[in-house]
């Protein structure tokens, strides 16, 4: 009899982030909400909410992102146009399945009309649970969009104390910046070690492990985290002769875990992405002295990322963020991996590419649905950047 | 500068084929377009700008040309040539699922920006983006400010998610047209701000907000004296467009009026096309934009079926007058925070399914037909879900057919006309039924 091939301490974090990901009736964030009497979870889309406030309100912050392409949508597509993505239709599917009926309230980004509308279609779907559209400023000033923002924040901070029935101290919105400051530099870690060593910390297993962190409270992710990276550092992996890419414009709607899977296997090394933003969307940490929302209000407007969701009021900055973050990487290109009908990322991506294209950065573009099965033309594409880096991009 | 126009004898309408305030409304846009395309010549300085949130009184008060790129789109879908535009733009790397209205903006620019009138758009001086109601404004307008190379303002509008607008939305809004959009806007036109002469505009744009809601309005009789839908097109153009607050706009809907009520006084229904319409068989209400490149095609198969569009959504996205608003000079800057927040598209999907139901209650419509567009996001995405639901509210049948604005790809005749026609059936057994039931 063979002995059990002993799992290594990276596998076995990355097994315990797969059954996250995997399922789909989100049995981990029932059983924190049935831990303890009163607990109540708040889910909330793509791509930014201020988890912290949720968290200060002792709830479980849920990410919501779509269904996948183990889902099958049988009611959502009732809902929908076949020229909608898709991201909504396995969100409805999620609702009207029983699968979120634990969740106590929904939060909607402006992200999109899709995404927008959505929260309307949710208040008339769900009436017994908390909805909110969740605006954010495309005026950056302090004094403008600043003031605005504080006051809606404030507003989802009251509304959030309603919910659980008591109010949300600033000392509990402290306690949670503090929190999610230090999920964002693990985070950051996991990134910055992933662009080092590629290979050690394969786009798929970090993906997963980042993903784990839309389920898990933020204190057990922050522990899975530091225990990936240190597996992942203490492991040694064979190094690929793979180039280096960027992958940008999957903020929203996810691509299958195959598809990042095959762009490593067909050579190329995912050094940087857009995906799951809510994670390191602010860049730096929220000062946890003063009054917290105006801290929040401060972060999002001069320290967070730049996406196609957000205004840039400088036409010289537009798109250099990716320009930065192809040098910062130290990537050879870029591909764009944007969902099917999906406004923001379509409409920016031309824009993006001119930046790319002024400033020497190869890229190539494709389209997906998070239930896209066929990744053959995708492997082939993805196979023949690599060997067109590889060849010419010393010429 | 003003345009002028000869207001005809409302008398001379019965004469004609089409409304003549149809002949008056193409008259004001071609006189508009002329001033766009001499700007070079007269020193105008042109604003480019969105029909949901347009701040034409304000734009004015600079002495600025308001130029609407959805309106170009939408011409250059009558005249269809935007499909050749679309693809244009396609073909440089626009994305096949994007709005056409873009693409064909991009379109025709590549092609050499020519105005319906034959001649140059000159590029704007800025851009004004009233971001209301339509993510996709936001790009389209980062994509013209990478072409122009202009200032670009951004004037936000926040999204009535809950229903309502709060003190923090418009107090933003203010703040945000106070310290960033006039300063911006005197610097680019030379011009010093004069609240007094925005309140000027705005006393004149109430005017024609008022006679506008009466034309629309009267399509609560029957039959019904207006095509709320297709006729309506050409009735909100000069209010959305570039005419908002002018002399003219008072004298367009005056006139306008004036023939509706001649027409109400003599039992007439709207005139179609192809002239008088016949009987009136069926009341519509409608929920989404039109398709332009088969526009008259489009109208031909309602009309030719007796069926009318008595209250739309569309005719609504450029201001929601019929629900009670109105600009307020005596407060200036907080009216248009209010304009543009209370917009059809910035309203939420319960606030939408509301105003339909309503329609089909108050102008007594035979049901609800949603025309859904590949290209809006906006307005399509939740279609489906708001036709049950107002079904369900008024116990009147709705249907849903399928286009898009100006991609002359997505418009298949022969499967809208067999929607319509199957719809027109449904109506006419739930007639039956209710008739043998009573």
């Amino acid at each position: 009899m063979e002995a059990p091939v002993k799992m290594s301490a990276a596998a076995a974090i990355v097994a315990r982030a797969m059954a996250l990901f995997e399922d789909l009736s989100f049995t981990a964030a029932r059983a924190w909400k049935t831990a303890q009497p009163g607990r109540k979870v708040v889910g909330y889309m793509p791509i930014y909410v201020p988890r912290e406030i949720i968290h200060a309100a002792d709830m479980l912050p849920l990410g919501i992102l779509g269904g996948g392409d183990q889902l099958e949508v049988i009611h959502g597509d009732a809902y929908y146009q076949s020229y909608i993505c898709r991201i909504p239709r396995s969100t409805v599917e999620l609702g009207v399945s029983g699968r979120l009926d634990f969740v106590d309230g929904m939060l909607f980004p402006s992200i999109c009309d899709v995404i927008r509308n959505l929260s309307g279609m949710w208040k008339m779907l769900f009436p017994q649970v908390y909805v909110r559209y969740f605006d954010v400023p495309q005026n950056y000033r302090d004094d403008i969009g600043g003031n605005y923002y504080v006051n809606e924040l404030a507003e989802l901070r009251h509304d959030l104390a309603e919910l659980r029935g008591k109010p949300i101290t600033d000392e509990e919105l402290r306690h949670s910046i503090a929190l999610y400051n230090e999920n964002r530099r693990l985070v950051g870690e996991l990134y910055a070690f992933r662009a080092e060593k590629p290979w050690q910390a394969p786009a798929a297993e970090a993906y997963l492990v980042l993903r784990a962190g839309m389920v898990l409270p933020v204190e057990e992710h922050s522990a899975m985290l530091r225990d990936y990276l240190a597996a992942a550092r203490a492991e040694e992996r064979p190094r690929r002769d793979n180039c280096r890419v960027v992958v940008t414009g999957a903020f929203c709607e996810q691509p299958p875990l195959n598809l990042i899977k095959s762009l490593e296997l067909a050579g190329c090394y995912v050094v940087d992405d857009d995906l799951l933003l809510v994670t390191r969307w602010l860049t730096a940490d929220t000062s946890i002295e003063g009054d917290p929302l105006r801290n929040l209000a401060s972060a999002f407007l001069h320290q967070s990322e730049s996406t196609a969701a957000k205004y840039e009021p400088d036409v010289k900055e537009k798109g250099q963020y990716l320009v930065r973050a192809v040098r910062r990487s130290g990537a050879e290109g870029v591909i764009f991996a944007a969902p099917s009908f999906c406004d923001p990322a379509l409409l920016d991506r031309p824009m993006l590419q001119h930046v790319l294209k002024d400033a020497g950065i190869p890229y190539i573009a494709f389209k997906y649905a998070e239930n896209s099965g066929q990744m053959q033309p995708i492997r082939e594409q993805a196979g023949t950047f690599s060997d067109s880096i590889k060849l010419w991009s010393g010429t | 500068m003003t345009t002028t126009f000869v207001t005809p004898k409302a008398a001379a309408a019965k004469q004609v084929v089409k409304d003549a305030s149809m002949m008056k409304q193409k008259e004001m846009m071609a006189g508009h377009y002329d001033r766009l395309t001499s700007a070079p010549q007269t020193g105008e300085k042109i604003a480019a700008t969105f029909v949901p949130g347009n701040l034409n009184e304000l734009i004015m008060c600079f002495g600025l040309l308001n130029n609407l790129p959805e309106v170009n789109a939408i011409q250059n879908g009558l005249r269809r040539t935007s499909g050749a535009f679309v693809l244009e733009a396609e073909k440089i790397g626009h994305s096949e699922d994007v709005c056409t209205y873009v693409k064909s903006d991009i379109g025709m620019m590549a092609k050499g920006n020519i105005a319906p009138n034959g001649k140059k758009f000159p590029d704007p001086d800025v851009l004004l983006l009233s971001y209301t109601g339509c993510f996709t404004f936001m790009k389209w307008f980062e994509l013209l400010r990478e072409q122009y190379k202009c200032e670009t303002i951004m004037l936000h509008t926040p999204y009535m998610g809950d229903g309502k607008i709060t003190k923090n939305m418009t107090e933003y809004m203010v703040k945000q047209i106070k310290d960033e959009v006039i300063p911006k806007l005197e610097r680019v036109s030379g011009v010093k701000f004069d609240i007094d002469r925005l309140r000027e505009y705005l006393k004149k744009s109430v005017k024609a907000e008022n006679d506008l809601v009466r034309v629309l309005q009267s399509a609560k009789n029957k039959p019904s004296p207006i095509d709320a839908y297709f006729g309506a097109i050409y009735y909100i153009g000069p209010i959305f467009g570039a005419f908002r607050g002018t002399d003219d706009a008072i004298e367009y809907y005056k006139f306008l009026l004036a023939e509706v009520e001649d027409r109400l006084a003599h039992g007439l229904g709207p005139v179609t096309p192809d002239g008088e319409m016949g009987k009136e068989k069926y009341r519509l209400v409608v929920e989404g934009p039109p398709n332009y490149t088969s526009f008259r095609q489009f109208w031909k198969m309602f009309y030719d079926e007796g069926a009318v569009v008595v209250a739309s959504s569309y005719s609504k996205v450029g201001g929601v007058y019929d629900l009670g608003f109105r600009h307020d000079p005596d407060k200036p800057l907080e009216t248009l925070a209010e304009y543009c927040l209370g917009v059809y598209t910035n309203r939420s999907l319960p606030m939408r399914i509301d105003m339909l139901a309503n329609y089909i209650n108050e102008y007594d419509a035979d049901g609800l037909l949603i025309n859904s567009i590949k290209s809006c996001n906006s307005f399509s995405a939740g279609q489906l879900l708001m036709m049950r639901e107002v079904e369900k509210r008024t116990g009147k049948p709705a249907a849903f057919i399928e286009s898009d604005l100006v991609d002359p790809r997505y418009f298949s005749a022969a499967n809208i006309k067999n929607r319509l026609e199957s719809y027109f059936q449904m109506i006419e057994q739930k007639r039956a039924g209710a008739r043998s039931a009573a």
